[in-house]
């Protein structure tokens, strides 16, 4: 165990435990309540998190606001069963009615020991800091108008401004019945600025943003208030210029960097395990098999530094990994907690996340991407005759049963002849993942991750996640647009 | 339950430190004061493939607090409204508050616009039910589900029951306070073909357990929009009718209503700004709020401001009549507030409602869409382009499932070319309506 991971430790106990006359050692008596009769795995999961956030609006900040939100959920598992509670308060007295309470799923059976606490060496994936600290109300302020002024000076036609500054300073602490002693420390970013241009009466909107896991003066050392600001413009523009896009099925070009949201609906969520296991996933029990192109390799990696969707370890306690998800167009594995792992005779990959203490976790997404290929992205599009070049996208979701996906493109073009030509609004893409993933012909050199601004929500949990692609062609996929 | 809640203790508890807020407000220098306060509690069963999968028990509370010194505002909360946590985040409102720039449209609600009328809207129907007969209703629900022929697995079904307390008071002396409930029960199938997995789902919602739907019914429903999914292709690109089915239509109606929310109007960021008192619908549809109906799903005396709601009717014979606004969404519009803080509560549709046959007979050709996918909504332009599934229609009769395809139009467009509003209308939401069909819209398939 490194010096490291006992000065976590300590810090989260001190934050989390103390306040309530609770320590480490105590927890095995914590969690001696939620280990009733026939119960075979149970989980504390403590959590405390600090959220402030800034926002301008009409050249001044009119609004800020703090939120403090903690507490600790008991889990019970008993075969296939999970039973759940969680209070706000951390002391003696929650974790018995809360662990009694977990426990009550089922009634009759073995009563399992509490295996001793022993730390889980893990590496850090980013600093444990307090993201909040280190700028002054002063400061965070400061960039905030700074983003103001230079997107209202680059452009008269820009009307409205719009932008914020996040941060969540968030300390966890789980300890689990086979022995999972763990906490993080983790620091979670975000600047935002959106723009309104009009324009000879027309109305669009421009946005742009990013962040990660680290303090808020990075944010203003990297001057990404003057960066968004602009970025936005120039989205708003290009979109002032639009037309009406196209519908019918075409090749589509997906630039690189966020569109790999795509690869988050069309692929991820149809690999985590508990839909396998469920079997109601289109990739369940596809394992060894080819579910995209030769060359296509996708991974979803918690280990990268600093990034949105990084976990040192995750909301279990396992470390957070790397996982190849599709090598060269085979599925090779699926994400996965310790209950679904378990279920399925395989191995937690780090990917078990909850929104918060009140909520169970899940298998989810960390960082996922598609690793780069060899195409020039300048001769991916000279491919196309007439098609769709799509570089930024609003949203997206999936059917992970039919493999239905959709999302739609915040930012688009039209290809002809091999050249990107106008800009053009509202398109959606539809289609089904293994297909879709089928249909890669072409993948780019030029692999970037997104800039640190996405939000994955399943089962009405919301967490913080990164995506990432190189520019990629789909030989034909559904656009959805007005022009006939 | 298997937790006690006492709601009464809960309202006085959350009222005095309401009152507890507001006091320490004012002594620490605060002009004006406002508390939102809330505590949940609730169960959550489901089951799945006849067995129980989760048993999550929750209790959720939570206070926030507003405070303004001269036009200056700061905000804080916190998930526990225990005495030490209220004074912690009224100072750290206060400390904000010494940051953020003067808005010259800060502050409260005009005192005189406070609720003095705060009737029982009959909205608390608490479920003193155990975890076995949550389990049970779940187990009868998904039992009949999968007992149709044609069902290959169960995605599982769930029973949600819950209640709670909010408090609304502020430094005009203005202190509202109103225990809700709310219960459902839902289930998801999968069925399967040589083409793949289809799932789909049906649920039961209601504040009054005796208002749910039986447990069987909504496992068969479910079992029944399941199966019809099957064989699905993908219709043909081209202009055409679009029949939305109730929850979709309530969804454009949302549409319609952000649209129309003082904060996207003064932000610009809308597609309805300065279109007060024009055409937007034909001039057979209206649509309104009825905030104090009684038991409905959105009823409240009084709003987010604690502004007396009341019956605003938002499209008067196809025109525009009112926005939605708050108090401070209406100064920085220069209008008056519309008792709209926290949004529009139980809308209704008043228009010649049509059966489900005659609209199609009246479509002639087209599709029916009964599932929306993705965000494609812009609420700047109102274009409109989204994921679809349903169902095609030929010579006014549904011929067969249609998935894997887009519409796309624009919702002014859309709305004006609203052709008729069916009489199957849902009520489960707080917006009820039936169908819609829309005049024309681009379909993207094949």
């Amino acid at each position: 165990m490194t010096s490291q991971t006992h000065a976590m430790l300590d810090e989260a106990s001190a934050v989390l435990l103390t306040p309530g006359g609770l320590d480490l050692a105590a927890l095995d008596d914590g969690l001696g309540h939620a280990m009733g009769p026939g119960i075979d795995y149970a989980d504390l999961y403590f959590q405390r998190s600090w959220h402030e956030g800034w926002v301008l609006e009409d050249g001044e900040v009119k609004e800020a606001s703090y939120n403090i939100d903690g507490g600790v959920g008991v889990r019970a598992l008993a075969g296939e069963k999970t039973g759940f509670a969680y209070s706000n308060q951390i002391t003696a007295d929650a974790l018995a009615e809360t662990g009694r309470t977990a426990a009550g799923i089922v009634r009759r059976g073995e009563r399992r020991a509490v295996a001793p606490g022993v730390a889980m060496a893990s590496q850090a994936r980013y600093a444990g800091v307090d993201p909040l600290t280190g700028l002054s109300a002063e400061d965070k302020i400061a960039m905030l108008k700074l983003a103001d002024r230079v997107a209202r000076a680059a452009d008269p036609s820009v009307a409205q401004v719009s932008a914020s500054l996040t941060g969540v300073h968030e300390v966890v602490l789980v300890r689990a019945s086979d022995g999972t002693l763990a906490a993080d420390i983790r620091p979670l970013v975000r600047f935002n600025v959106s723009v309104i241009a009009v324009r000879n009466g027309r109305r669009e909107r421009g946005s742009a943003g990013g962040g990660g896991r680290y303090a808020m003066a990075r944010l203003r050392d990297e001057n990404v208030a003057e960066r968004y600001a602009r970025e936005a413009v120039r989205q708003a523009l290009v979109n002032l210029e639009a037309v009406e896009a196209p519908a019918g099925q075409m090749p589509v070009v997906l630039g690189p960097g966020w569109p790999g949201i795509l690869l988050h609906e069309a692929v991820g969520h149809g690999l985590e395990g508990d839909f396998n296991r469920k079997g109601s996933s289109a990739f369940a029990g596809r394992i060894g098999e080819r579910v995209a192109s030769p060359g296509v390799t996708v991974v979803d990696d918690a280990t990268l530094a600093d990034r949105r969707g990084s976990l040192s370890v995750d909301d279990e306690g396992t470390p957070g990994q790397s996982t190849t998800l599709i090598e060269d167009g085979i599925l090779t594995g699926y994400m996965q907690d310790k209950l679904n792992a378990r279920l399925m005779g395989m191995a937690p990959t780090g990917n078990a996340r909850r929104e918060s203490f009140a909520h169970l976790p899940m298998p989810r997404m960390t960082n996922t991407y598609m690793r780069a290929g060899s195409d020039d992205p300048a001769d991916i599009l000279k491919s196309v005759k007439r098609g769709l070049y799509a570089v930024s996208f609003g949203g997206g979701q999936v059917d992970i049963t039919s493999g239905k996906f959709v999302f739609s493109a915040s930012e688009a073009y039209l290809i002809e002849d091999g050249r990107i030509t106008a800009p053009v609004k509202g398109a959606t893409l539809i289609g089904n993942g293994p297909e879709a993933m089928g249909r890669v012909s072409m993948i780019g050199h030029d692999m970037e991750l997104d800039t640190g601004i996405g939000v994955c929500g399943k089962e009405g949990q919301g967490v913080p996640v990164g995506v990432g692609q190189p520019t990629l062609k789909l030989d034909e996929l559904t656009v959805g647009g007005t022009a006939s | 339950m298997t937790q006690a809640f006492d709601a009464a203790a809960q309202q006085t508890l959350l009222e005095s430190r309401a009152r507890m807020a507001l006091e320490l407000a004012r002594r620490l220098g605060a002009d004006a004061c406002e508390v939102g306060a809330s505590v949940d509690q609730g169960v959550g069963v489901s089951v799945r493939e006849g067995e129980v999968e989760t048993v999550e028990l929750s209790r959720d509370q939570g206070i926030a607090v507003t405070v303004y010194v001269g036009q200056r505002k700061g905000s804080a909360s916190s998930s526990d409204a225990g005495e030490a946590s209220v004074r912690a985040v009224v100072e750290k409102a206060l400390a904000i508050a010494r940051h953020t720039g003067e808005d010259p449209a800060s502050g409260l609600a005009d005192a005189r616009l406070m609720a003095t009328e705060l009737p029982d809207l009959d909205v608390h129907h608490p479920w003193p039910l155990t975890i076995d007969e949550a389990t049970d209703l779940a187990l009868r629900c998904e039992s009949a589900g999968r007992g149709m022929a044609g069902i290959r697995s169960s995605d599982g079904a769930s029973l949600s029951s819950g209640e709670g307390v909010r408090v609304y008071a502020n430094s005009h002396g203005f202190l509202g306070s109103q225990c809700g409930s709310r219960h459902s029960l839902s289930c998801m199938l999968i069925a399967e073909d040589e083409n793949g997995m289809q799932r789909d789902y049906d649920y039961t919602s209601a504040r009054a357990p005796r208002d749910l739907a039986e447990a069987e019914a909504v496992g068969e429903s479910a079992a029944r929009r399941t199966l019809r999914r099957l064989g699905a292709r993908r219709p043909a690109t081209g202009r055409m009718p679009v029949l939305f089915d109730p929850t979709l239509a309530a969804g454009l109606v949302g549409h319609l209503m952000g649209a129309l929310a003082g904060g996207a109007l003064y932000r610009q960021a809308s597609f309805l700004c300065d279109r007060l008192d024009t055409p937007l619908f034909p001039e057979w549809f209206s649509l309104g709020e009825r905030p104090m109906e009684v038991g409905a799903m959105a009823s409240s005396p009084f709003d987010g401001d604690g502004v007396q709601t009341r019956d605003n009717v938002f499209v008067r014979d196809g025109r525009l009549a009112s926005y939605m606004l708050s108090a401070y969404s209406a100064r920085r519009l220069g209008l008056q507030t519309t008792g709209n803080a926290g949004g529009a509560r139980n809308l209704r549709i008043t228009a010649p409602l049509q059966g489900r046959e005659a609209l199609l007979a009246r479509m002639g050709r087209g599709v029916l869409v009964t599932e929306l996918m993705g965000q494609g909504v812009n609420g700047v332009t109102g274009d409109y382009s989204r994921g679809a599934a349903g169902f095609w229609v030929e010579d006014g009769e549904i011929r067969h499932p249609v998935e894997e395809f887009t519409i796309a139009g624009n919702l002014e467009t859309m709305f004006q070319g609203l052709v008729g509003v069916g009489d199957d209308t849902d009520t489960r939401g707080s917006i009820h309506t039936g169908s819609w069909l829309v005049d024309e819209m681009m379909v993207g398939g094949s």
